[in-house]
């Protein structure tokens, strides 16, 4: 872009904004505009005037922030006029309904990533890259010890896992993040080895996604009514999926002898698998590992890189010594999870 | 490799000791007997020599994975293992190849003998053949420390099982100077040859924090009380015309001390000592600080002899005559530890560690709150008629330290931990006031529990004032209790203070930070107790 021109997008307190159009995108204080890019937490807050999300996302955005919010939706890949600026929101593969928002002010297009991962995972809408003059890329997994095994490999470990855990007589939990990760193993596990059961928090979910048509599997909500050791006779080699937070609680205990299980792209990291007390550790993230990121700014063709929310300044010092015009963006992403869930923003990842 | 790497996988992904010990046990009774050996041997802190330097195989490693060494030297922090890292980022193994451990552990042997370019060659050739966890062994190997959650208690129980022999012969006869070399797991383990090494020492019995009020140890008549003093703990071990000295961690010390030699001179042979090594000052001991520069130097400097000389403070006797006395309750060992070294002269360079005459708990804990002044930690407790146990275990020996000095004061720069901790902010600078200006004093990363480390990183996240690389400056507005054994003077450091054993003793939530320590406090600290 030229000299003088004012940038399509700027950073302020309260987040992402658009000076074009007067909106914010996942913006972390209260505004009179959002456009939200998913439903997690840390980027669909509440006390927001109006907010603009895909289809896909709506349902879960109304039901953690209560059916009363002024809510428009829109397609994937329509094109809608805020003021001055022409925005459209492209999925990310992050979770069902995520999407990228693009922002075009005066033909210079800037993209915002919001989370995202380009792998197929069965589940979600397939990341779509976007051409765009300014990139601002969430880079979680941002260093070149991320690495992802193909999904495959991954659900064939836990299957195993299972199926062991089965014959042995214990109880199968998985930790997972309740919006998200919980449906992405529910659509990868065979459901062959044994009954599935989920927490009230994943089942709240579950019941929104199914009624938008994505299709998962058989499930038994834990009610405090369920007697979960005369199930397990009952039905033997269960698998429990639960927030990570659930991991450990009373609320676990009820299970007998369990085998708790963690699947996220931290568990890539011996030191956060011992620390976070699990039996098994998968490493599976819907979030980009460094290969992907790399790909994924590279297929938008811009030159200006803005990193936001992971290991920011050595991911952007790369990107520099790979002649992008790279900077980091404070935001607050990853944090309002960890007062919510009591953990650490590693929980949607 | 595939078998020690499937029991590595067994005890890495089970908290439970029964998995770790039965996973140990079963590769006991199954695997080679030379890679049993060195299995014992590497889990048990003896390894190869390192043939290659840790700034060689960050360069290789970068190399070989196509990426520039700022970026590997970047993200080893994060990993906290630098043995992982290079594992984490190398390229998919090219081929499979399946040699055992000992074939690995001996063609790092023979790198001493090989060029530099040789040594880089079969590293690369070994990346390329085994898949993370092989590498991630390999690695390891190599830069040593073998540190994966099996203490030395759980390995010892475990080949015991395997081997149906007793947990405390076993655990003795692990001790010592053996290497894979220069024994076999026949000797070492299934059929050993008693007392073939003069140089081994006994395993040490360590003792539990007091948790109670000493009251609860009953009849004070059953127990002796020592100081508990602020050094190194070591055995001193007279065979064979030669001494030995041993460290807790169990390294062979004997040329760090050399002033212990001289014990030959005032006492006979067959005599093995369990005592404190302290620099001495005549009289008493002299501050741990004084001590610090001995602990890492093999050879000493006759600057170093002369300004920080060493004693060793004996409380315990566990062979006399070459014979184990060990089961003797600790009223006969200390009867006869007296008796060996009374009337030794000032300069003999073993003086028995006093032991403190005390009629109720009341009076001894008087005693004990005046340590600091005898340059003491505290009291240790030992009940009478025990004997000398080994590892460390609950019930005869308590520690009664005294309670550590506080102050509090502001945190105002913050770091993201490694390795268990890579994603949370866990390493705090913390400062005190000196007039309207915040002085940092010390560093502190441990005392919170999980959940308050959590908080702290959203905390941290959202009140980051500047960004130093890694550190972040934070709002001058948390107040933590730093809790601390001691305070010396260091012009070193801006404040002109360093603490020893600082931690964090909670966080001050009902504090603003205008209501934390001065550098004035600790300074009078330094003062009092410098």
């Amino acid at each position: 872009m030229s000299a003088g021109m004012s940038d399509v997008l700027t950073f302020t307190d309260r987040g992402i904004y658009c000076p074009a159009g007067d909106f914010h995108i996942d913006p972390w204080r209260p505004v009179d505009r959002a456009l939200i890019t998913h439903g997690h937490s840390d980027h669909a807050r509440p006390g927001h005037g109006a907010y603009l999300a895909t289809e896909g996302a709506a349902p879960v955005i109304r039901h953690r922030l209560g059916a009363d919010i002024t809510l428009e939706t829109i397609r994937y890949g329509e094109e809608r006029r805020i003021g001055r600026a022409t925005v459209s929101f492209h999925p990310a593969g992050h979770i069902p309904g995520s999407a990228q928002v693009r922002v075009e002010v005066g033909g210079e297009v800037w993209v915002v990533s919001g989370d995202y991962k380009l792998a197929p995972d069965g589940l979600c809408e397939t990341f779509e890259p976007i051409r765009c003059h300014a990139f601002i890329t969430e880079c979680t997994f941002g260093l070149p010890v991320f690495k992802w095994a193909p999904q495959a490999q991954v659900a064939a470990e836990i299957n195993d896992w299972w199926a062991d855990c089965a014959a042995s007589g214990r109880t199968a939990m998985l930790g997972a993040y309740s919006l998200g990760k919980a449906q992405r193993l529910l659509a990868l596990v065979d459901p062959g080895i044994g009954p599935i059961l989920t927490h009230g928090a994943v089942e709240n979910t579950n019941e929104v996604l199914r009624a938008q048509g994505y299709t998962l599997p058989r499930t038994l909500r834990v009610t405090p009514d369920l007697d979960p050791k005369h199930h397990m006779k009952q039905h033997g080699g269960a698998l429990v999926i639960a927030p990570p937070s659930a991991l450990g609680t009373p609320w676990a205990r009820r299970f007998g002898a369990v085998s708790a299980g963690v699947a996220s792209g931290w568990m890539r990291m011996r030191g956060v698998r011992r620390r976070r007390g699990a039996d098994r550790g998968f490493v599976l993230s819907d979030h980009a590992d460094w290969a992907e990121l790399q790909t994924a700014i590279r297929e938008t063709g811009a030159e200006r890189i803005f990193a936001t929310h992971g290991y920011t300044e050595i991911f952007s010092q790369w990107l520099a010594s790979e002649g992008y015009d790279a900077k980091v963006v404070p935001t607050e992403f990853g944090t309002e999870d960890d007062s919510a869930e009591g953990d650490s923003h590693g929980d949607a990842a | 490799m595939k078998a020690f790497a499937t029991l590595f996988t067994a005890i890495d992904q089970s908290t439970k000791t029964t998995v770790k010990t039965a996973a140990l046990a079963e590769y006991f009774r199954t695997a080679p007997a030379q890679d049993k050996l060195w299995c014992v041997a590497l889990f048990s802190g003896r390894r190869p020599k390192r043939a290659v330097t840790t700034t060689q195989l960050r360069e290789w490693a970068a190399e070989r994975a196509g990426l520039p060494l700022w970026l590997v030297e970047e993200s080893y922090p994060v990993v906290g293992d630098l043995a992982e890292t290079i594992a984490l980022i190398l390229p998919p193994a090219q081929h499979e190849g399946d040699a055992s451990l000992t074939t690995w552990i001996e063609g790092l042997l023979e790198y001493p003998a090989l060029d530099l370019e040789t040594r880089k060659a079969r590293i690369l050739e070994a990346w390329d053949q085994l898949d993370e966890t092989g590498r991630f062994l390999f690695n390891k190997l190599i830069t040593g420390g073998f540190r994966i959650g099996i203490s030395r208690k759980l390995m010892t129980r475990a080949l015991a099982q395997a081997t149906g022999q007793d947990e405390a012969a076993m655990a003795l006869r692990l001790m010592g100077d053996w290497t894979p070399q220069s024994t076999s797991w026949e000797r070492l383990i299934e059929n050993p040859t008693p007392e073939e090494d003069d140089s081994r020492p006994y395993p040490f019995y360590l003792a539990y924090q007091l948790e109670t009020a000493p009251g609860d140890l009953g009849n004070p008549h059953d127990w002796q009380a020592e100081w508990k003093w602020d050094g190194i703990r070591g055995q001193l071990i007279l065979r064979g015309g030669a001494h030995h000295v041993w460290s807790r961690g169990e390294e062979l010390m004997t040329d760090r001390f050399p002033e212990l030699a001289r014990a030959l001179d005032f006492l006979p042979e067959g005599l093995v000592f369990d005592g404190e090594i302290v620099a001495w000052d005549g009289t008493q001991p002299l501050p741990f600080n004084t001590l610090q520069p001995r602990i890492g130097r093999k050879t000493v400097p006759k600057k170093l002899l002369r300004d920080a000389p060493v004693v060793l403070l004996a409380y315990d006797l566990l062979e006399a005559d070459g014979t184990d006395l060990r089961d003797t309750p600790l009223k006969k060992r200390r009867a006869r530890l007296d008796q060996l070294l009374e009337g030794l002269p000032p300069d003999a360079p073993v003086r028995p560690s006093p032991v403190i005459g005390f009629d109720d708990w009341e009076a001894l804990a008087q005693v004990r709150a005046t340590a600091r002044e005898e340059r003491a930690e505290g009291l240790m407790l030992k009940r009478l008629d025990a004997p000398y146990l080994a590892g460390r275990k609950k019930g005869d020996w308590w520690k009664w330290k005294l309670d550590p000095l506080t102050v509090d004061a502001v945190m105002i720069y913050a770091q993201q931990g490694s390795g268990r901790r890579a994603n949370l902010f866990t390493d705090f600078t913390f400062a005190a006031w000196n007039g309207n200006e915040l002085v940092p004093f010390t560093k502190a990363y441990s005392g919170l529990t999980d959940a308050e480390f959590n908080r702290i990183t959203a905390w941290v996240r959202r009140n980051t004032q500047q960004r130093f690389g890694p550190v972040r400056q934070v709002k001058p507005e948390l107040v933590f209790e730093i809790a601390f054994e001691g305070i010396q003077p260091s012009p070193r450091h801006k404040s002109g203070l360093s603490l020893r054993f600082p931690r964090m003793a909670r966080w001050r939530e009902d504090k603003p930070a205008q209501e934390a320590n001065t550098l004035d406090d600790l300074r009078e600290m330094l003062a009092l107790y410098g």
